[in-house]
């Protein structure tokens, strides 16, 4: 190939268009990040502005009511909430962390684990709803109705994926030469992983069960047909249907054409946002320095 | 010693097994569970259109065309929004990057619930009397050839452009998180190279970053794609739940998702079924959505930093 020839290839940019090419995608990039902060704070200001004069006293501490009696609140169904969530983290933390010990100890690039590790990541972007139907086929059918502990178990499913991985990637950034020593020492590998390795990741698995508690506790779609809505205290949580704030949120908005219940769908809306977003925040100032 | 040891890694092998057992699970009851549908409607059941519980007849066709259709209105959005929103979070300076990305961070965790809400009451007003009137009325955009094609017959604020915008803001972070590890994967060496060569920053990013993590963005974009497909409360408070095919962006309909958390809890028999069949379609779309975007982003593990 000829000289002259490359020449005649080459595309013909002009420096102008190039500059302009350049500026027009630092405003669109400066558009976008603006969009997202900026619909956060919007979706934020408006939960804020229409939730904040509805939370008192009463609202907080008085269980929800049917429509039209006085004095109703969003006790109950933020006790069940607290029910649900916190079960479903016990249930499901303790084999979680042993299947991510499993993957990061164990397992490590066995064909096996690779598999499993295929698995808990295809399962962390299910819809959630179809993890209400399975959960509504192996627990609400053979018992025969909806129950808080259906919905505890459904946020189970869901969480066991996100802290496998979560615990496998702590568990991996723990030097080696800490194993070895613990090993050096005489430890069997069953007390080296929970007291030495373990130990050194415990910031790092504390801020990924609480990341994951944040991340359910919002859920709605797996609770629907699981636990349900009641306008009673959380008494029957292993037989009958259980309040819960995110079904509540959805009821009250969306299937009622009352002012007073909208109003208390976006208080209730407001103590979710806040309980979650604190748990974030406080998550990742507290535990800052060990993640990445 | 020998024998703790033993039992500690059968207990550890059985819990990660567990999460085997759990997909197989999920994917042999709805099975299960919607046997009769298939044997009923057999294939037919995925593009037929009717939805007739009194007639005992039921077809998948409008949730489909409607969950394909708002996913590709929300991937259309925040596909370019979450590229340059990476790009401007990898290349501004420390102090703005930070609680940049940390703001992207907290819009993944407001709970679904909340978006929907936000869709109901500000979003769909804000349409109905103000952004369609202007465009369909002012604009005139429906008397362009196609333009009834494209928006359907009227308008009211609820349907499938609304639902693809709260999907959109919903799947843009994360996105755009992935997309900023690949952004900071590229080799700094390569980077400044093309700099070197006099280069733009477009330039930079789009014949040389976007080449070199290609792959790493095709994984960011399916698991947008994921989400998308499976959300059910945004969903749900905008579309408008009609069980129509969808005439046009402005027009109400239904997705899976949105179908299922509809008419679940009152359904029986055969509707049942049919439910659990279109819980098995989203499942193995959203399957082999998750398969590819673990694909790709496997390929680029290494380079990202992961193991």
């Amino acid at each position: 190939m000829t000289p002259t020839s490359l020449n005649t290839q080459a595309p013909f940019r002009p420096l102008f268009w190039r500059k302009t090419q350049d500026v027009l995608l630092g405003l669109f990039s400066l558009i976008s990040i603006i969009i997202a902060v900026g619909g956060m704070g919007w979706i934020l200001w408006t939960v804020l502005s229409h939730g904040a004069h509805v939370i008192d006293w009463q609202f907080l501490t008085a269980p929800s009511k049917p429509y039209g009696e006085i004095g109703a609140g969003i006790a109950n169904a933020l006790l069940g909430t607290l029910a649900i969530t916190g079960a479903a983290t016990l249930i499901s933390v303790p084999p979680a962390i042993a299947a991510g010990i499993y993957l990061a100890e164990f397992g490590k690039q066995s064909r096996l684990a690779n598999v499993l590790r295929f698995s808990a990541n295809v399962m962390m972007g299910l819809p959630s709803i179809i993890v209400g139907l399975f959960v509504y086929v192996i627990i609400v059918i053979p018992t025969g109705n909806f129950s808080g502990f259906a919905g505890t178990v459904a946020l189970a499913v869901i969480m066991f994926p996100v802290m496998m991985r979560t615990t496998e990637d702590m568990l991996a950034m723990v030097p080696d030469t800490l194993r070895e020593s613990a090993l050096a020492l005489g430890m069997s590998r069953c007390r080296a992983t929970l007291s030495i390795v373990a130990r050194a990741a415990r910031n790092g698995l504390v801020t990924g069960v609480l990341l994951s508690l944040a991340r359910v506790s919002g859920e709605t779609a797996p609770l629907l047909f699981t636990a349900m809505f009641a306008d009673t205290w959380p008494t029957g949580y292993f037989t009958k249907p259980t309040a819960n704030l995110p079904v509540l949120i959805s009821e009250y908005t969306m299937n009622s054409p009352f002012e007073e219940m909208h109003a208390a769908g976006w208080g209730a809306a407001l103590v979710i946002a806040g309980l979650i977003l604190a748990l974030n925040i406080a998550t990742r100032c507290i535990f800052r320095d060990r993640k990445h | 010693m020998q024998q703790t040891d033993t039992i500690f890694r059968t207990t550890c092998l059985l819990c990660a097994s567990l999460v085997g057992l759990l997909m197989l699970g999920i994917f042999i009851q709805l099975g299960m569970h919607s046997a009769d549908t298939w044997s009923r409607f057999g294939l037919s059941f995925l593009w037929t259109q009717d939805w007739d519980p009194a007639a005992d007849l039921y077809g998948a066709w409008p949730n489909i065309a409607g969950t394909l259709l708002t996913t590709a209105i929300a991937l259309l959005i925040a596909i370019p929004l979450s590229f340059v929103a990476a790009l401007f979070v990898t290349e501004a300076p420390g102090w703005l990057a930070k609680p940049l990305s940390h703001c992207i961070d907290l819009l993944a965790a407001i709970p679904s619930v909340i978006y929907g809400m936000w869709g109901l009451f500000v979003l769909v007003p804000l349409l109905q009397e103000h952004v369609q009137p202007f465009l369909v009325d002012e604009l005139r955009l429906t008397e362009l050839p196609g333009g009834t094609w494209l928006l359907g017959e009227g308008y009211s604020g609820f349907g499938f452009f609304t639902a693809g915008i709260i999907l959109s803001l919903m799947i843009l972070p994360y996105m755009s998180a992935i997309m900023r590890d690949v952004f900071r994967m590229t080799p700094p060496m390569l980077r400044e190279s093309a700099y070197g060569l006099g280069c733009t920053r477009w330039e930079t990013t789009r014949d040389v970053i976007m080449r070199y993590g290609i792959r790493g963005l095709l994984g960011g974009i399916f698991i947008g794609m994921g989400r998308a497909l499976g959300e059910t409360m945004a969903v749900l408070f905008v579309i408008g739940n009609m069980m129509d095919l969808p005439a046009g962006l402005f027009s109400s309909g239904t997705t899976i998702a949105a179908t299922l958390a509809c008419n679940f809890a009152e359904a029986d028999g055969l509707q049942l079924s049919a439910l659990f069949a279109l819980g098995l379609i989203l499942l193995l779309m959203s399957f082999s959505i998750q398969v590819a975007a673990q694909y790709y982003l496997h390929l680029t593990r290494g380079a990202r930093g992961e193991r």
